[in-house]
């Protein structure tokens, strides 16, 4: 099966797109580049190439966690297979 | 001699074995060049035009251009002679003709370069003119390129490549697949005694404190620290709205970067699982032998490479997303991308096409693998994309007003 999203490591919490989009109810394969391992995700968004899904529940406040480390913080509640980017996540940096 | 082997683990999964040496040029000091460039360089910006010319007078030499070096000062002035003098003693450049306005401060360039053992001679154009010096420096010249041209390339330890990194005109591949092959790179070759360096201050803001824990001892650590801090006071002083406004920039949203912190992150996968044995001043040479050193330089691709070069590396490799073309006249810079775009519509930019990690026909170690055995065969002459197309961005880092 054609890898649908990476995950770069075990401990993330969003995977990236990276074929040029995927659409909402889509049986999504993910391959983990940590491990090398493959888990599979079911969808809830249309989203695009390079961009992110939520692989878990996220609620405001939660941390996203990509390349294993802390990127910012939920500002919207995000359910699992739904589009994670601006709209609902923000730096803690500025 | 060069062939690339492969041996079959105990999992099944087929490796490569690494050549242990390269086809390198060995200098008087005992380091190892992969080219073998006759280089003149002028002190200063009105100097250009005697360079310029020389070097189009003998052939198998090269003018290198630059726009500063005159009533600089201080720190500025400080790392002004270390990059004319850091450029000049790089294993890259086999003889180097100085040439400046005044005598003494081409004397200074001259009687560093000189230490190494290599060829160097300095003209000064005052009291001259332009033709007669030009008529001397190329006299020179045309000596110093008859002698650099007999130069054969020998078995070197791969232990002597000196090996810079810095991406640019990312996107989400680079952080995905490109700059962790240049980790895997890393992590594969630095137990063999190479010499690395990654840099880029500004752009591990969201990452430095991960960074900083890279630091192999707490002098390390601290270095990174207060150099970082120093380069985020200097931004925010100068800075005349939120910086959050440009970083991410737009592009970067476009492309799927949401927060600073994963775009600092994607960048510092460039250095795999390594830690920095030391951190460098801008065009500072290692002293510290073999490993991983940060050196604290801008973001911007051609003054880095440049600062690198003159800290003494002699392999630079470019991970790019939307594709920067830079190269540099001493040091070739490969580039590798990661995007299936780039790769196709910008191939004559493009050394090393790791997309295929993307679609999962290719994983990170055999990615590096790639990598290595494209950096083995330009460091043994294969010429770089941007080495064919004529890049040799030399920028000079200048930190402040001239008095």
């Amino acid at each position: 099966m054609a890898t649908d999203i990476i995950i770069h490591d075990e401990k993330d919490n969003v995977g990236v797109v990276v074929i040029e989009k995927i659409t909402p109810k889509q049986d999504c394969s993910c391959w983990v580049m940590e491990n090398d391992k493959t888990v599979s995700i079911q969808s809830a968004d249309e989203i695009p190439l390079g961009h992110k899904i939520a692989m878990i529940d996220l609620n405001e406040g939660d941390t996203i966690i990509k390349y294993g480390h802390d990127i910012g913080k939920v500002v919207k509640s995000i359910k699992k297979g739904e589009h994670v980017h601006v709209h609902n996540v923000k730096t803690k940096k500025w | 001699m060069f062939m690339f082997t492969t041996l079959k683990q105990r999992n099944g999964r087929k490796i490569m074995e690494i050549p242990k040496s390269f086809l390198g040029y060995k200098r008087e000091n005992g380091r190892a060049g992969t080219r073998n460039h006759v280089i003149i360089l002028p002190v200063d910006d009105i100097s250009n035009a005697c360079a310029e010319a020389v070097a189009n007078n003998i052939k198998g030499t090269i003018a290198l251009p630059h726009s500063y070096g005159r009533l600089q000062f201080g720190a500025d002035l400080e790392l002004h002679f270390r990059t004319m003098i850091g450029t000049a003693k790089n294993p890259n450049v086999a003889a180097a003709i100085i040439i400046g306005i005044e005598p003494k401060w081409t004397k200074r360039i001259v009687d560093e370069v000189a230490k190494t053992g290599k060829p160097v001679e300095g003209f000064s154009i005052e009291g001259a003119g332009d033709i007669e010096t030009i008529m001397k420096a190329s006299k020179k010249a045309q000596e110093f390129s008859i002698w650099a041209s007999e130069k054969q390339r020998e078995e070197c330890p791969i232990s002597d490549l000196w090996i810079s990194v810095k991406c640019g005109e990312s996107d989400t591949t680079s952080g995905l697949a490109s700059n962790p092959t240049v980790g895997n790179l890393m992590d594969k070759l630095e137990p063999l005694g190479v010499h690395l360096c990654f840099g880029e201050t500004s752009e591990l803001t969201g990452a430095e404190t991960v960074c900083e824990k890279r630091g192999k001892t707490p002098e390390a650590q601290e270095k990174f620290k207060k150099t970082w801090n120093d380069y985020n006071d200097f931004i925010l002083k100068e800075a005349t709205d939120d910086l959050s406004e440009s970083q991410p920039t737009a592009g970067n949203i476009a492309g799927g970067l949401t927060t600073i912190e994963e775009k600092a992150f994607g960048n510092f996968q460039k250095i795999g699982s390594r830690q920095f044995i030391d951190v460098l001043t801008p065009a500072e040479e290692p002293e510290k032998g073999p490993g991983l050193y940060f050196m604290d330089t801008s973001s911007a691709a051609a003054e880095c490479v440049t600062l690198q070069a003159a800290g003494g590396f002699n392999i630079h490799l470019f991970p790019t997303g939307q594709g920067n073309i830079i190269g540099n006249p001493i040091e070739p810079v490969i580039k590798l991308t990661a995007n299936p775009l780039t790769a196709v519509n910008m191939s004559e930019h493009i050394d090393c096409d790791v997309s295929k990690i993307l679609s999962r026909e290719m994983n990170l170690s055999e990615a590096g693998d790639e990598l290595i055995k494209t950096t083995l065969r330009v460091a043994n002459g294969r010429l770089t994309c941007a080495e064919a197309l004529g890049h040799k961005e030399f920028v000079m880092t200048k930190l402040y007003r001239s008095a």
